[in-house]
């Protein structure tokens, strides 16, 4: 990675004389460094049918120890989540994003919180990087009234309204339409914002897509298609179902970008570059190239349609973290101990949200009426008596 | 073989904790004669296994009979995530049994297609919550093409599976019951199985049959409902509903895995006296109204459950269709113990099924109108 670094104060040398205490001040302040450095992306990107956005990245030392802070919190995150399923504390279904999560925190860093982000059931780390906290992440996980959506999602539908997460969703594919619907709104409220609709290669070959795809491009929609190609849909290999794996010339008239999705800086430049393309001309595909550790779900080792020395592998070239954190090291924004010091920090505060989730109670029964329709329009409900309108539960 | 039997969800939670232990179900073991000398033969080798081996068995029987039969689906390649496909592409082959990409809609219309080429296709939904992108072709294609050719076409050759019900843990997308809006659909026809051998015989019998099929399989019960089932190959006759246990005081209809349910109501209700009849309908589309409605003339008062929710469900058709036909018969309303009338929860399953205890109140209250 070529390096140039614009910044004046804080040289290396000058570190290496100065005093442990002094190094440790000056350290701090880096952590807040804001001084604009550029790093190139590890592999250019390739597009369709647009321009090539350029591989040297902004950024800054206290963008990149947020980012390495951001992925190591969802990492630990999902590995805890793991636990707490193996222990059933989490029922029913939990699909893991650990190796993802440079594209949940390269896509908040080139976006605000007024652009919507819509994706299907792989949304832990997404929902976080919205600003969900780790207590209604576990909460929800768990099924108690801490959670994001109150406990009755469960682990496929996180929600945040106030940052523009829609969700959340089970079925396959059919959160993207809803996401060009989204756009449409964002366009017709003239708020020069967008959405990003994210699916993986396996909902590439729905129809719905296309059909969402069609209706973007005839009506100009700030809407950008993300697809999340893990290259394994369940446990069908991308070219098994796919006759063209290259999602991102799938759009046809649609331009398209793929990238490496386990690079946040080019996720953040291509996300960036997206944002600033549909506004003005329509929708656009970005092809996040990455890849998932755990299998599908849960109930998926994981290693049935893949060999262990592929995902080892991937973990030791492509890991996110690790990518961020050599990047970290050998521009001295911090030492390898600080790093250590961020991961345990991480570790703490996602034991203490398990602790916090824990001690949340489980919904009321009632609430298993609650919002089937608004309050008041129509019959609540029927209980197992048909003669009554709201049923006791025992 | 006997289970310690608590309250209808704390055996359903337990078992779901338990879920692939191979638990014997108590009514595959009560019903068990009666379903043995509904076979085709009565003596043959039969062997003990669970709902997915003999959907499996089912399904080896029917490409081996007929070299125009496919299986296809999602997943289907490897034996499938529930096994019901396990080795057929290795037997038969990848141009017979072969993956599809994800797209349901696709599945089922190119299903169509097959089948009006005169072939049997056998597509395979991964999960029936997962059918609704293809029921559009169901409900405009498979069930009018014959109609509307006049004969010349048809696609009596499909036959749809799909895994519905609950299953303890499933939430929105993994447990719901849909059988009632394709019962709404002349032109299909709507087939449920509730044990490992009715399940072989009633699919044979879908796969063959001239008409296309949408055959739904408990996914509750795969690997928890044991039976005795023949090696051989026997079809089960369609559109024919069984008595399974024989009463007196009031008909309880069902299908599926919530027979089960319902057969330790009647086994509970015994105890206090209330003599419970107890049938399975196995076809929800054409259905047997002459079984259930002499059953009822027998007794007077009528029960049905499902899993699927109350207003609009199956129960809905079977209540008004008996009120017609036996309206002065009756000593008391149709009752019907189902779902709520809220999305299939997460956390609030055991509060939203039909459990046992709901469906004895409701016998009782019945009974004593």
């Amino acid at each position: 990675m070529a390096l140039s670094r614009i910044a004046s104060s804080s040289s290396r040398s000058f570190n290496l004389l100065k005093p442990l205490s002094f190094a440790i001040s000056l350290r701090r302040s880096i952590s807040n460094d804001t001084t604009p450095m550029t790093v190139e992306t590890s592999v250019p990107f390739i597009s369709h049918q647009c321009e090539v956005p350029s591989r040297s990245v902004e950024t800054n030392p206290k963008e990149l120890l947020t980012f390495f802070r951001d992925m190591a919190l969802m990492r630990r995150m999902e590995i805890a989540a793991d636990s707490l399923y193996k222990a059933k504390l989490i029922r029913g279904f939990c699909h893991l994003y650990d190796g993802q999560e440079a594209v949940a925190v390269g896509m908040e860093a080139a976006i605000t919180k007024k652009d919507c982000i819509i994706t299907a059931y792989r949304d832990h780390c997404t929902f976080v990087g919205r600003g969900g906290s780790l207590l209604e992440v576990f909460a929800e996980l768990m099924g108690r009234q801490a959670g994001c959506s109150r406990g009755k999602g469960g682990s496929m539908h996180f929600y945040k309204k106030d940052s523009n997460f829609y969700g959340g969703h089970g079925i396959v594919g059919a959160q993207v339409p809803l996401g060009c619907g989204l756009a449409f709104a964002q366009k017709y409220s003239k708020e020069e914002t967008v959405t990003f609709a994210l699916y993986g290669d396996g909902a590439a070959n729905q129809g719905q897509l296309f059909e969402a795809l069609n209706i973007s491009a005839l009506w100009d929609l700030p809407a950008i298609l993300v697809c999340e190609n893990n290259h394994y849909g369940m446990g069908t290999a991308e070219w098994r179902a796919a006759k063209n794996p290259a999602y991102y010339k799938r759009g046809d008239y649609v331009p398209g970008l793929k990238v490496d999705g386990m690079d946040a800086l080019a996720v953040k430049q291509a996300c960036k570059f997206a944002k600033e393309r549909a506004l003005k001309n329509g929708p656009i595909i970005l092809e996040m190239d990455t890849y998932r550790y755990h299998g599908h779900s849960m109930s998926d080792p994981g290693s049935t349609y893949r060999t262990r020395d592929e995902i080892s592998g991937v973990r030791q070239e492509r890991d996110p973290i690790e990518r961020i954190r050599k990047l970290v090291l050998s521009h001295d924004l911090a030492t390898d101990k600080e790093l250590k010091d961020i991961e345990k920090e991480v570790r703490k505060e996602v034991d203490d949200a398990i602790a916090q989730a824990k001690e949340s109670p489980m919904p009321e029964p009632s609430e298993l009426f609650t919002n089937v329709y608004v309050k008041g329009f129509g019959a609540e409900s029927f209980g197992a008596d048909r003669k009554e309108v709201r049923a006791t539960l025992p | 073989m006997k289970l310690e039997m608590g309250t209808g969800t704390a055996l359903r939670n337990i078992i779901g904790r338990r879920f692939g232990h191979g638990w014997k179900r108590p009514f595959s073991t009560a019903t068990c004669d009666v379903e043995n000398q509904h076979s085709a033969n009565a003596n043959t080798n039969a062997k003990s296994i669970n709902l997915y081996s003999a959907i499996n068995q089912a399904l080896h029987i029917a490409l081996e009979t007929d070299p125009r039969a496919f299986v296809f689906g999602e997943d289907v390649s490897f034996g499938g995530v529930f096994r019901c496909t396990t080795g057929l592409a290795d037997r038969f082959g990848k141009t017979r049994v072969f993956n599809t990409p994800l797209c349901e809609q696709g599945i089922v219309g190119f299903g169509i297609g097959l089948a009006a080429m005169g072939n049997r296709a056998i597509a395979e939904i991964q999960f029936a919550d997962y059918i609704y992108p293809a029921f559009d072709q169901i409900v405009n294609e498979a069930a009018k093409f014959r109609y509307r050719s006049g004969n010349q076409f048809n696609c009596g050759g499909l036959t749809i599976r799909a895994p519905y019900g609950a299953v303890g843990h499933g939430g929105h997308y993994h447990s719901q019951s849909p059988e009632a809006f394709f019962c709404h659909v002349p032109g299909i026809k709507v087939v449920i199985p509730r044990s490992p051998m009715q399940a072989k015989g009633l699919l044979l019998s879908c796969i063959r049959d001239p008409n296309p099929v949408v055959f739904f399989e408990p996914k509750w019960l795969y690997r928890l409902a044991v039976g005795e089932v023949p090696e051989h190959d026997y079809m089960l006759p369609l559109s024919e509903a069984e008595v399974i246990r024989k009463g007196s005081d009031i008909t309880l209809v069902g299908w599926g895995a919530q027979l089960s349910i319902m057969e330790q109501a009647c086994i509970d209700a015994e105890k206090d006296g209330i003599s419970c009849e107890l049938i399975d309908l196995k076809t929800l589309i054409p259905w047997d109204k002459e079984t259930v409605e002499a059953s009822v003339r027998k007794t007077g008062r009528v029960l049905i459950s499902h899993e699927a929710p109350v207003t609009g469900g199956f129960g809905a058709e079977i209540s008004a269709s008996i009120v017609e036909r036996c309206f002065l018969r009756l000593e008391a309303p149709v009752a019907r113990v189902c779902g709520l009338d809220t999305p299939f929860p997460l956390v609030f399953e055991p509060f939203y099924m039909p459990t046992k205890n709901k469906i004895l109140d409701t016998i009782k209250a019945t009974v004593n109108y």
